[in-house]
């Protein structure tokens, strides 16, 4: 027991030593970029950070009610798994989420058929479009749009 | 227009934005409780349900191709429903307003952590292609 704590007390030890060292060369972003996989990954702490940051996606999915596939792809990507892969991976991650979590707010009350309806057909559609759209336009161009959406959006809703 | 006609209008452009892999369904809860007048509680359940049948597609598509990596998705999924059941039972007992609040502060976050990652592939991009073109020309001088 003491021996495994010591291990994990020389692991955190020489992370901050390793740290350290990346910010006297300037280059943090390298290490949060490569190091903490290479590091973190295979020890105590990374499964503690994996498993902690994915009860933190589906609380955040089930708090808000969406969002956490945003969260749960650089999750996957800690993990080791490349952009892609990590993309379509945080989809089926989410989809049990999702589905647990519209149970428990249906169970609350919060359901009505028609709405339901409508937005499932829409959003189908939507992201039919959406999808054939997607080679077409400048992917940069649509990136900054939609996180200048985002953000007046966020602000809207928290001063209203 | 009558309401689920709204609804249908403003989840068609929702599903345009998650299709196009930007933020996927993040901006229908407020284009529903903004635009369509639904509140947040509603919303919010309406955004999981719609996002089922879509991701459902979209899973098999991905596992015809390949990209899904199931062996380590299962531990962080079954660590991410104790997370969800735990969330959306806070979600029941909080108000509308707290919620509402949350997300737009959630937004505002998610929206920056966007730009940042468009901008970063951009430069990316560029960087790849200056790198192209400059061994291509470097191959030529050296051919010559």
């Amino acid at each position: 027991m003491i021996l495994s704590q010591n291990a994990i007390l020389n692991q955190i030890i020489l992370a901050f030593v390793k740290l350290r060292n990346y910010m006297i060369k300037g280059d943090l972003r390298l290490f949060f970029a490569n190091r903490c996989k290479t590091i973190y990954v295979n020890t105590k702490l990374g499964s503690v950070l994996k498993y902690g940051g994915s009860v933190a996606v589906g609380g955040v999915s089930g708090f808000f009610g969406g969002g956490g596939g945003m969260l749960a792809v650089p999750l996957l990507q800690f993990c080791g798994l490349d952009a892609k892969r990590a993309h379509a991976t945080a989809l089926i991650v989410i989809l049990p989420i999702c589905i647990v979590s519209s149970i428990i707010y249906i169970c609350g009350g919060y359901f009505e058929v028609q709405t339901a309806v409508s937005a499932c057909i829409g959003v189908v559609m939507g992201g039919i479009i959406g999808a054939m759209l997607l080679d077409k336009l400048n992917a940069t161009a649509i990136g900054v749009i939609f996180s200048l959406m985002m953000i007046a959006v966020g602000i809207k809703l928290v001063i209203l | 227009m009558t309401d689920w006609q709204i609804v249908i209008a403003v989840s068609v452009l929702g599903g345009v934005i998650g299709g196009m892999g930007m933020g996927g369904g993040t901006l229908l809860i407020p284009l529903l409780t903004l635009a369509a007048g639904l509140e947040q509680h509603l919303a919010q359940s309406v955004n999981l349900l719609a996002f089922v049948p879509m991701s459902i597609v979209a899973v098999i598509i991905h596992n015809k191709n390949g990209y899904i990596d199931i062996k380590s998705s299962i531990p962080i999924t079954c660590a991410a429903l104790i997370g969800a059941i735990g969330g959306s039972l806070l979600a029941r007992y909080s108000g509308g307003y707290i919620l509402r609040a949350g997300y737009g502060a959630f937004l505002i976050a998610l929206g920056v952590y966007q730009m940042f990652a468009t901008v970063k592939t951009a430069l990316k991009n560029r960087r790849q292609k200056k790198d192209g073109s400059n061994s291509k020309s470097v191959g030529k001088t050296a051919k010559a």
